[in-house]
């Protein structure tokens, strides 16, 4: 023990804090080594985010003036399907007869639509469940039992105000963010 | 390696002699899967799916490479490159669906392997590590598979990618990012398939390693064996060479030529026609399913409809990766000291209900929805997470197994000694001829 505690005391010099030369060398060189290490780790792992060119499509113009009362289209944003629809006044009164309350994702229609624009409904076609691209906006297609659309994949159903209503899926269709350029065309993104 | 009485590697070529003493590879070689290795001589079929599964690891990686020569990762091109291997590449066709139908039999090897495990205990000590390195390889096997199911950039391959990458938006906050730092980008697209041909490139090699820490964890206590009795004395045993290399090696004949059937006679039947058109992000078709192999997850992904605390889609999220992550704790939810099911009355019934409630779920998982479907989904969920989490361990606490044999040789021999001795002669007196 003796021979121990002396060399200790030759070896290392310690100082008033109980802290020796070589741990904090120690220390110093792990953190050194570290901060290097997410210096590189942070290029490796930020590469994977979209790159600058799928950023540049992050908005699209959509002309809306043949979509007639009823009828719906399907346009492209960001690599995304998005729904256009022109919504009939029927559809405009089953969306707001239903009480928030029911909802599983309680937003009204206006709260979707810009105001003054009420008849146009711009959801993204990406069902909330896993991402598929639900059934509505063509001729003929399966539009739920709410008469909104339906989703194939695990049976999603939402409202005239692509509200969900029944099946998986947690939320609304998203409506992204546009805006009205003329009365005839909307910005998305 | 294991035991006492395992032989030592004795180069007899004064070649192989300078080599062991400054490389000895072939030292290592003898002693994994040579004669060296001594391994219990009672071992039934259920115990080649371990070396099959590894030749078909061996199948995947050696026409992978040769896919990947021809092979152009692009979304505009990837379709029609696959296309042109089957049309236009010498032997493209054959390699294609060797590739294809190799993934299929790699995962038949590997859930009878996983099964056999189950069956007999080998999850138990001292094979604790053994087992979750095997679950590792498992988890890298399926992550390899999907990212290769997208690569052909068909239908199927692109909702595919859409809907399990989906999975991570299911967690709250961090989900969306988490997704489109996955995917590159909104939505599946170039960015998303060049980063999974990269992985698939990448993965069937980290498996490989894995692997040789599976068998490296395997061979410190050596096989289990269908008595689940522990090793005793060198007649319990056989050297892995020649004995169980012969019977791997014609077994695995066997076996791939079932492959070959498949290969030659029904390339597709394992897979979906709709991953022949080619992908459009804009149409879902109508009934997506994954691969065979994913289904009996995917249904209990479905299970959920109905939100509880927190959303039905987060639940089935969690669910389906839990039911992976909780056989990580088998060894310590089933306490029984008793390793083989052949010992174990109640737990033999038990786990004969488990392997129907699988193939339940496959069924469920496969076949489109409907409401009965969804309630025998739901049934069969819940009974799979039960099996694992209360019968197990209630089985393990108030079952009385069989008695158990003394030694591999005494089951071996089925009584014979027993039989053979003369009359009030105790039991265990004379050792067991040959």
């Amino acid at each position: 023990m003796a021979t121990k505690a002396s060399a200790e005391v030759t070896d290392h010099t310690e100082g008033s804090d109980g802290v020796r030369r070589r741990d904090f060398l120690n220390v110093a060189a792990v953190s050194f080594a570290g901060v290097g290490v997410v210096a590189v780790a942070l290029p490796l792992i930020g590469q994977m985010n979209p790159p600058a060119d799928v950023l540049a499509l992050a908005s699209t113009e959509v002309d809306i003036s043949k979509i007639a009362p009823g009828q719906a289209i399907k346009t492209v944003w960001r690599k995304q399907p998005v729904f256009v629809r022109n919504l009939t006044p029927q559809e405009i009164k089953a969306a707001n007869a239903v009480p928030l309350s029911e909802l599983r994702d309680p937003q009204s229609l206006a709260d979707r639509t810009k105001p003054g624009k009420s008849n146009w409904l711009i959801t993204l076609g990406v069902c909330t469940h896993l991402g598929c691209v639900p059934l509505g906006t063509g001729e003929g297609e399966n539009r739920g039992p709410y008469g909104g659309y339906f989703c194939p994949c695990h049976g999603s159903a939402y409202d005239t105000a692509a509200r969900i209503r029944q099946g998986p899926a947690p939320k609304n269709l998203e409506v992204p963010e546009y805006k009205f350029v003329s009365d005839t065309t909307v910005q998305i993104g | 390696m294991s035991f006492g009485w395992a032989k030592s590697y004795e180069p007899k070529h004064p070649l192989m002699r300078w080599l062991d003493e400054r490389l000895p590879l072939p030292r290592l070689v003898y002693g994994a899967i040579g004669g060296g290795y001594p391994v219990p001589r009672n071992l039934n079929y259920w115990w080649n799916f371990g070396v099959l599964a590894g030749i078909f690891l061996t199948i995947q990686i050696v026409t992978g490479i040769v896919l990947a020569m021809w092979y152009y990762a692009s979304a505009d091109g990837a379709f029609n490159s696959v296309e042109h291997i089957m049309r236009d590449v010498n032997a493209g066709w054959v390699i294609r669906y060797a590739h294809m139908n190799g993934a299929s039999f790699f995962f038949i090897a590997t859930y009878i392997h996983i099964f056999r495990g189950l069956y007999y205990g080998s999850y138990k000590a001292p094979r604790e590590l053994v087992w979750m390195l095997g679950l590792v390889i498992y988890l890298l096997m399926m992550a390899t598979a999907f990212m290769g199911y997208v690569l052909p950039w068909g239908q199927m391959s692109y909702w595919g990618a859409q809907v399990i990458t989906g999975f991570f938006s299911a967690f709250p906050l961090v989900g969306e990012p988490v997704r489109i730092w996955l995917l590159g980008g909104y939505a599946p697209d170039q960015a998303a398939l060049t980063r999974f041909f990269s992985l698939h490139y990448l993965l069937p090699f980290v498996i490989a390693a894995v692997v040789i820490l599976h068998i490296w964890a395997l061979h410190i206590p050596g096989s289990n064996n269908p008595t689940g009795v522990d090793v005793k004395d060198e007649k319990d045993t056989l050297p892995f060479h020649p004995f169980y290399t012969a019977k791997d090696g014609w077994f695995a004949a066997a076996f791939v030529l079932l492959y070959a059937l498949f290969v030659y006679f029904a390339p597709n039947y394992l897979g979906h026609p709709d991953n022949y058109i080619p992908a459009n992000p804009l149409s879902t078709p109508a009934h997506i399913v994954p691969e065979w192999y994913f289904w009996p997850f995917y249904a209990i992904l479905r299970s959920f409809t109905v939100d509880f605390i927190i959303p039905a889609k987060l639940w089935g999220v969690l669910a389906m990766f839990g039911s992976i992550l909780l056989l990580f704790f088998l060894p310590w939810l089933d306490r029984s000291p008793v390793r083989s099911g052949s010992y174990r009355p109640l737990f033999k019934t038990f786990f004969l209900i488990l392997v129907v409630d699988v193939i339940a779920l496959g069924y469920v998982g496969g076949a489109p929805i409907n409401w009965w479907r969804t309630a025998l989904g739901q049934l069969a969920a819940a009974y799979y997470f039960a099996h694992f989490l209360i019968i197990l361990p209630l089985i393990s606490r108030f079952e009385t197994p069989l008695p158990l044999p003394n030694s591999i040789s005494e089951s071996v021999l089925h009584g014979e000694k027993k039989e053979a001795a003369p009359v009030g002669a105790p039991a265990h007196s004379t050792t067991v001829a040959g």
